[in-house]
């Protein structure tokens, strides 16, 4: 029994800084490399003094990322800059292109706003990108010897990935984030049925099972439009890519379509940049959007302008998208402290926000929120929590445990108390086990080794055709395998008798035996022959009965041969075998029972 | 292993491989040549095409039977009809028994729907999106340019008087198995039969084999195909190219240690260099353009045309003639234009790096945005008029010149001594492709770019990959009728030789396999009790139910009540293979131990044999060999029991 053994460093019965070791087959690799937004403190990063010496490089065979989000890729520059590491990191096209626009962000504002020291720099960043394998979608990448990693469509954000990854016989899935159900933009989550050793899968929504989709929809456009009409500003805090560019769709049609005029801002220029990337990688965008682009690319909006930070006092209604999505800093939280106080205005949260950050504080309904520098604001605005976080509910979850069909099911990125309930729900419904380790917390998975095994072809061929009938092979006869199994070096091969014995160096010593059987059989030889030949095939088996030219029936190394006798009605049977054939010998000789004297 | 030749042409391939009990067919290319034997359909009626004489065979009634079915042009005869293609021909191999289709790229896959639609094929398709894509569009080209074209009146008479025909048509090649053009409908469900893979994705094939794309670096997707049976290795290389262009280079490491090299699509103009070709054709049409004069490029929607227009723009930059318009015709231009900045897991890595800032990865976005270059789904587009002025560049289709809006281009220019016609696509001999507009005033000229592998390059992927067999088309295995003292443009002689494959045969390949993978159930591996014999070496009997599922083998504990014997467990012998030879003594020793006092020791030449006189039996020990007389089966088991422990088992 070899175990594998999994290590969450974050995201271990808790939602941020997802970063997990994973040890299978005497290989390490960490999957996700992210930073925790409610700490600023060194508890924003996972604690990478826990591999062994820190020495990284040598300790880790790979990393894997899963998907752009800094909650899952953010440390990565202080991790390979900072800490050190040289090894190779995985992540798909999209991800690599877009992670480092967002880490560049988040730096800015935590640099030049927070005045933070000790923090990767923009050098940093960009000798970290040039440490990293692009990978597509499906592409089988051999790390090394050993581990063959290969990526699957996720759904969460572009690029977003799910991992196979498979060291020998052993294999681990890795979810990241992952969306069952396709949304305006993106597709849903594909996995075929490559039955994991462990499936680890995220469980942000592990106790939800959201209503419709379009419900939701319906119900943020109206809740919108409600407040434009009415002449307050409505601030959408996002990430600037993923949900934003969902909503922008969203609010885009709509606009049109109601012929409103409200001006919809989106703020930072990421936003064109954001939006080439969604151009650009297209194809991994969902079914409709691909089929159509060469018509109408979805992602040139007409009605969504960039916006000026003189905008933010400029009276009447507007629709404003800005960065970051947990009011934690940059732009979002200081339309926040402008708009707040006035009830016309309203707040929509579109997304999951970390415990301790701004948006956390006033989606739980907190009237005063004390932000950076002792400052309380008063929060009048209406606040709006719309979930529009692709993330898979527990049905979708269920429904991938399905599609994979793994042996062991291992929860991350998630509450305790939800986990716990889902964990239940897994075993009661696949009966298969279900662990949920916290963050430093090591859980060892016992996996059932299937040894591979190279045969000899003929030997493979020659046990078949005796138990094929027709073509098809009979369900109620178990096909008996019998040979040598050599272990050479490590490698197994089973072969017949023969070749074993030349692999081994050894000389084989056979056996035969020769029995003369007195038969009461009429006629000539020749007909008491034909006469055993009709018994024989009369028996269903599929050895081949072969006469020879000298009279004599062969089967595999049995021969028999027939002799009259004084006696008209007998005759005597001389019969032939060597030892490895004694069961088939055995078996003429009980076939021919009756005829016996 | 046997590999069916579906096709004559090299470069518009289709075999199919039957290996390991799973029949796959690698490619399947639409060979178009024979609409070069058609006259060309004109947008708009011809007068000069209409007032053709009709050729006059020397049989009368052969001229009856013909009835003008047959055009002559400047000493050439040509098949006044709709026009005729020839798709792979399978009366050798029945295609519903095709399991697998592979593709390999776009310009090798335009006979699918003939395949798929026509012969009760019920496999799967696999090819790369790009490749799908792209190969969407050039049939769809095809189909429009043919449809927009119609005539109705089929061509057919000719074909039954072949031997009085002049040459070429008449050595035309199965000319009564050309066929008329699919639909857009059968275009459509071909292609939904289509899966999409990416470069080195594993896919299984019936559980039996197998197969992935690599990277071939002849167009966007392009890609050869590794098939692997976990023991012997095939490597089935089409179109491929060690150039730099945009697409992303070939992978040759996968390629290496095949058990079997299957290399076809080598380049159609193995005497031009592609690189020097591409310089001819800027400085051809540069010239073109400073005498006052338009260019005329007929070409392929897709794949070189992306190189062209890079090339061409900086050119014309650089010897400032900036301002001269592109102008691009086909029905697929503004897709095929689409595609190429969307597909950027495809591309080189310089091109790919592009999409990470992020800007369109091919300069002719760019000549889009700011004007130079124009596209147009035909001529009679809106908008066309108002751009359209001279001197200019026109890209457009077909290269056969037998459809689509370059004929009207050469009906239009033909007879300008200013103007010139650049031939740049490979697939056609380009002498032929005009015969039917002779005489022509405006300037030829011809520089063919193909970037697939020369044959100095293919000789040295021969050397680097050390195939254990190869196998060409056997055509490539001569120089070529045109240079027949040019050794070099054939396969160099190689040990062992090169298999040759001819058209429309069948080849038995050297190819055998020796070994299959079993899975040990984890409970029947902890039963096993092995011997070691020296350190690394260990062996033990195995016995077990092996069971066969989707072609995977595991093998698991045989429960003695399964049976799987020929006669009931309890007088069965579990299998014991001894080895070594017997000591006399011993043997002796055990007999008596047994109550067989009799034993007589005789010495032959060859070892001994013991006489038991009173239970009529003989043991014959010869070194290794023993045999025992025996008539009674109670003694005779005893008496095997007695010899295997005289000797070390397994």
């Amino acid at each position: 029994m070899t175990d594998i053994k999994v290590t969450p460093l974050g995201a271990g019965q808790d939602v941020g800084r997802s970063c997990i070791l994973l040890q299978m087959g005497g290989k390490n690799i960490m999957l996700d490399c992210g930073m925790h937004m409610g700490y600023n403190d060194e508890r924003r990063f996972p604690d990478f003094s826990y591999i062994a010496d820190g020495n990284l490089t040598e300790s880790l065979d790979c990393v894997i990322i899963s998907h752009f989000h800094l909650d899952h890729c953010g440390a990565l520059p202080f991790m390979t800059e900072m800490v050190g590491y040289n090894g190779p990191i995985y992540m798909t096209h999209p991800t690599k292109a877009i992670a480092p626009i967002l880490l560049e962000d988040m730096r800015k504002v935590a640099v030049e706003r927070k005045g933070e020291t000790n923090f990767f720099t923009s050098a940093h960043i960009k000798d970290c990108m040039k440490k990293v394998i692009a990978v597509t979608l499906h592409q089988t990448v051999q790390v090394d010897s050993e581990i063959e990693i290969k990526a699957y469509y996720a759904g969460h954000v572009l690029g977003a990935a799910m991992f196979h990854v498979k060291v020998g016989n052993q294999s681990v899935v890795y979810t990241g984030d992952y969306n069952m159900t396709p949304d305006r933009h993106l597709g849903a989550a594909w996995i075929d049925k490559c039955r994991p050793n462990i499936l680890i899968s995220e469980s942000t929504y592990a106790t939800t099972i959201r209503d419709s989709k379009r419900c939701r929809e319906r119900d943020f456009l109206k809740k919108v439009h409600d407040c434009v009409d009415r002449g307050g500003k409505v601030l959408i805090p996002v990430f600037a890519l993923g949900r934003a560019q969902e909503l922008c769709i969203l609010l885009e049609t709509y606009w049109e379509r109601m012929n409103l005029k409200a001006p919809i801002y989106f703020a930072v220029g990421l936003t064109e940049k954001a939006n080439n990337y969604y151009k650009m990688f297209i194809t991994w965008t969902n079914q409709k959007i691909r089929k159509t682009f060469v018509q109408r690319n979805m992602f040139e909006f007409k009605h969504i302008r960039p916006f000026d930070k003189s905008y933010a006092d400029t009276p009447g209604p507007m629709v404003v998208f800005a960065t970051p999505g947990m009011l934690h800093a940059g732009l979002s939280l200081q339309l926040f402290k402008k708009w707040a106080p006035n009830e016309n205005n309203m707040l929509i949260m579109p997304g999951y926000c970390v415990s301790g950050t701004v948006g956390a504080k006033v989606l739980s309904g907190a009237k005063k929120v004390e932000i950076e520098n002792r400052q309380v604001i008063e929060v009048k605005m209406s606040v709006q929590y719309m979930s529009f976080s692709a993330h898979a509910d527990a049905k979708g979850i269920m429904q991938l445990i399905q599609y994979c069909e793994p042996q062991n099911v291992l929860l991350v990125h998630g509450e305790g108390v939800k986990m716990e309930f889902l964990k239940q729900k897994i075993q009661q419904e696949y009966g298969i086990d279900c662990y949920m380790p916290a963050n430093g917390e090591s859980a060892y998975i016992p996996c059932k080794p299937v040894v591979p095994v190279d045969v000899s072809l003929s030997l493979l061929k020659k046990e078949m055709a005796l138990y094929d009938t027709v073509g098809a092979p009979d369900p109620k006869r178990p096909c008996r395998m019998h040979g040598i199994l050599v272990m050479k070096d490590n490698v197994l091969k089973l072969m017949e008798p023969e070749q074993a014995f030349g692999e081994l160096g050894l000389n084989r010593h056979s056996i035969r035996f020769t029995s003369c059987i007195q038969l009461r059989l009429p006629g000539t030889a020749s007909r008491a022959m034909d006469q055993i030949q009709l018994i024989l095939n009369s028996q269903n088996t599929n050895y081949p009965v072969k006469p020879s030219d000298e009279g004599m029936l062969n089967l595999e190394s049995v021969s028999i041969k027939m002799e009259t006798t004084d006696k008209e009605d007998r005759k005597s049977m001389m019969i032939s075998w060597a030892l490895q054939d004694e069961d088939l010998a055995t078996w003429i000789m009980s076939s021919l029972r009756q005829v016996i004297v | 292993m046997k590999i069916y030749s579906l096709g004559a042409n090299p470069n518009k391939p289709c075999n199919i491989l039957n290996f390991k009990g799973v029949s796959l067919m690698l490619d399947c290319g639409l060979d178009i040549n024979p609409a070069l034997h058609f006259l060309p359909l004109p947008l708009v009626a011809s007068k000069r095409l209409s007032n053709l004489p009709n050729w006059i065979p020397r049989d009368t009634q052969d001229a009856a039977l013909l009835d003008g079915e047959l055009k002559e042009c400047e000493n050439r005869v040509l098949v006044d009809g709709p026009i005729e293609i020839l798709p792979p021909q399978s009366d050798i191999f029945d295609i519903s028994d095709v399991d697998t289709i592979l593709l390999s790229n776009h310009a090798c896959m335009l006979a699918l729907p003939f395949i798929t639609e026509e012969t009760g094929f019920k496999g799967r398709v696999y090819a790369t999106e790009p490749t799908l894509q792209i190969g969407r569009l050039y049939m769809e080209e095809l189909v429009n340019y043919l449809e927009r074209t119609p005539k109705n009146q089929r061509a057919n008479r000719w074909k039954q008087v072949l031997q009085s025909l002049p040459p070429p048509l008449s050595g035309a090649l199965r000319p009564n198995d050309w066929k008329k053009v699919y639909s857009t409908k059968a275009i459509n469900a071909a292609l939904a039969k289509v899966r999409m893979v990416g470069f080195n994705e594993k896919i299984d094939i019936c559980g039996a084999l197998t197969v992935m794309a690599v990277s071939s670096g002849y167009s966007l997707g392009s890609c050869n195909w590794i098939i692997h049976s976990g023991y012997e290795k095939i490597a089935y290389v089409s179109a491929s190219s060690t150039l730099t262009t945009h697409p992303r280079p070939m992978d040759q490491v996968a390629l290496r240690n095949a058990d079997l090299l299957i290399l076809t699509a080598l380049t159609q103009t193995p005497a031009a260099n592609p690189d020097s070709m591409l310089g001819e054709f800027c400085m051809a049409v540069a010239s073109t353009l400073r005498s006052g004069g338009s260019c005329l490029v007929p070409c392929h929607p897709s794949g070189l045309l992306y190189d062209l227009f890079e090339c061409l723009s900086v050119h014309l930059d650089n010897i400032g003639l900036s301002q001269i318009p592109l102008f691009f015709f086909s029905p697929v231009a503004e897709t095929s234009l689409a595609y190429s900045n969307i597909f950027a897991e495809w591309l080189s890595s310089g091109k790919q790096s592009k999409v990470y800032l992020p800007e369109e990865p091919f300069p002719h976005a760019h000549l889009i945005k700011n004007g130079r270059l124009k596209h147009f789904p035909s001529l009679h587009a809106e908008g066309f008029t108002n751009e359209y002025r001279q001197p200019c560049v026109v890209f457009c289709g077909h290269p056969s010149l037998r459809f689509g809006n370059v004929v009207h281009f050469i009906e239009l220019w033909g007879s300008h001594s200013n103007h010139s016609i650049v031939f740049v696509e490979p697939d056609f001999p380009y002498l032929e492709a005009l015969a039917p507009y002779q005489p022509l005033t405006m300037k030829i000229v011809h520089c063919p770019i193909d970037t697939s592998l020369s044959f100095t390059q293919a000789n040295k992927l021969i050397r680097d990959l050390k195939p254990g067999n190869l196998l060409v088309p056997d055509v490539y295995l001569h120089p070529p009728v045109s240079a027949p003292l040019r050794s070099d443009l054939a396969i160099q002689e190689l040990d062992p030789p090169a298999l040759g494959m001819k058209s429309y045969q069948v080849l038995k390949l050297p190819i055998k396999r020796k070994q299959e993978k079993v899975h040990l159930d984890p409970a029947l591996a902890s039963r096993l009790e092995p011997i070691q014999f020296k350190t690394g070496l260990s062996a033990s009997t195995l016995t077990g139910k092996l069971d066969a599922r989707d072609n995977k083998f595991t093998l698991k504990v045989l429960n003695e009540e399964e049976g799987g014997t020929l006669y009931s467990a309890s007088e069965r012998m579990l299998p014991r293979h001894p080895w070594g030879s017997v000591d006399t003594t011993q043997l002796l020793h055990l007999l008596s131990q047994h109550g067989l006092l009799d034993a007589r020791v005789e010495d032959t030449p060859r070892g001994v044999v013991i006489h038991l006189p009173r239970e009529d039996s003989v043991i014959q020990l010869e070194g290794s060999n023993t045999h025992v007389y025996c008539h009674d089966e109670a003694l005779r088991r005893t008496l095997r029991d007695i010899l295997l422990q005289c000797l070390p088992c397994l």
